[in-house]
């Protein structure tokens, strides 16, 4: 395992953070109601914080001077290796709750798995991490039941937001070669061992509160390696403006 | 505060007065955000750990620390560490009390938190006429460490400084 690998498997979780975060935080004063703004922005807030864990510890292991900021604010689209899921446009309210709900049960699992990494750095983000992600997946978690068993209007919403990113789920299951060398060694997890305990968790979550599973063959994937949806260039440029209009500004 | 905290005696008064940015009447001992301070000559190396891991208080706090040091004649170096992860168990019980006092129901142990997470029992204690008759109306408040309740006798609404363990 070479700091490449290491390198390119912290961007891959980190970035599936950062984007998700970007794109809560658009939600910053245009939540539904205050509860959901404030509750919306801090979840932004939590993944926004263990990005900058990761991304510090990858800018270490990097050869170049580089920071966290660097990471963020000058890396092009290619190279974002985040899931297509959480690049998905804030279409309605219940758009953004299955997608939220939709990552946090991988998130969880995921940082279950990686709190075990034989690398220290690892051990500690997901210590640090998980406490805040399972208050994220309650969340969610609660306002997809209280969507699919509320109204006739609000079931409906739910289930063609369950309908449309349903074929984004499988690709966070996904290895790429990094993946698999980092998870071969220790540090990483393999994604494939989450698929069973996921499905099983989101399904019944569905069944509970009377949502059609989808039946879908086909699954859309591209993110992990860089090639993205329509969408991540307009985030990429809000995200990014100030730097590339002011190279190397600071606070 | 659990007894791996290492704080030098002399520094103790001095991040005592330092408080949290978000809740004032919190200091960052009480809260148990400072888990070292030891002094090399005129050298002062404190560590910190984040409450949340966005948590914006934490480059203040940074700051602070430094301040407080520097009016004392130190040179401070602040190092922020994410292991062990802060739990609410390190919030000590002085620390509770301020706030309560401050209108900030404090944690609770674990189970009775998830319990009244889940609404299953109405365990939190208004801290204004200290009724137990409350509801949770939202899982974040006005920051990340808290829940926001309502109670149902005197009506007001309060935070909850939510359960991290």
């Amino acid at each position: 395992m070479t700091n490449q690998n290491l390198i390119h498997y912290i961007h891959g979780i980190a970035d599936n953070s950062m984007i998700l975060g970007q794109r809560i935080s658009e939600l910053c004063g245009h939540g539904p109601n205050l509860e959901t703004d404030i509750a919306l922005t801090n979840i932004a807030l939590d993944l926004l914080g263990q990005t900058r864990s990761y991304y510090q510890y990858g800018a270490d292991l990097s050869p170049k001077d580089i920071t966290e900021d660097d990471v963020a604010f000058l890396r092009t689209e290619r190279e974002y290796k985040n899931v297509l899921l959480v690049e998905q446009p804030n279409t309605d309210f219940a758009y953004v709750i299955v997608r939220q709900y939709f990552f946090d049960v991988f998130h969880y699992l995921l940082l279950k798995e990686l709190e075990k990494s034989k690398n220290v750095n690892f051990q500690a983000i997901a210590k640090k991490s998980l406490k805040e992600v399972s208050y994220h997946k309650r969340f969610s978690g609660d306002w997809l039941k209280r969507l699919g068993d509320g109204t006739e209007v609000s079931k409906q919403k739910a289930q063609q937001a369950v309908d449309d990113l349903w074929v984004f789920t499988d690709e966070l299951f996904h290895m790429t070669k990094d993946d698999q060398v980092v998870a071969d060694a220790g540090f990483g997890v393999d994604n494939s061992t989450l698929k069973f305990e996921y499905y099983a968790t989101v399904k019944n979550l569905l069944r509970e509160c009377e949502l059609q599973i989808p039946e879908v063959e086909y699954f859309q994937k591209g993110g992990k390696k860089g090639i993205h949806s329509e969408h991540m260039g307009y985030i990429l440029s809000e995200m990014q403006f100030m730097q590339r209009t002011y190279p190397d500004m600071k606070w | 505060m659990t007894e791996d905290v290492h704080i030098e005696a002399e520094l103790f008064s001095i991040l005592k007065s330092v408080p949290d940015p978000e809740i004032p009447v919190l200091s960052i001992i009480d809260l148990g955000v400072v888990r070292s301070a030891y002094l090399r000559g005129k050298e002062v190396f404190v560590e910190i750990t984040p409450t949340y891991s966005g948590c914006p208080a934490m480059d203040v706090i940074g700051d602070d620390i430094k301040t407080e040091l520097k009016k004392h004649g130190y040179i401070p170096k602040v190092k922020l560490i994410l292991s062990p992860a802060w739990t609410t168990n390190w919030m000590t019980e002085e620390g509770k009390q301020a706030l309560r006092d401050y209108g900030i129901a404090p944690p609770m142990d674990a189970t009775s938190d998830k319990e009244a997470l889940l609404g299953n029992k109405r365990v939190i204690s208004c801290p204004q006429c200290e009724s137990k008759n409350t509801r949770l109306v939202s899982q974040f408040g006005s920051t990340a460490c808290k829940a926001m309740f309502k109670c149902e006798d005197c009506e007001e609404t309060f935070d909850y400084f939510k359960c991290l363990t």
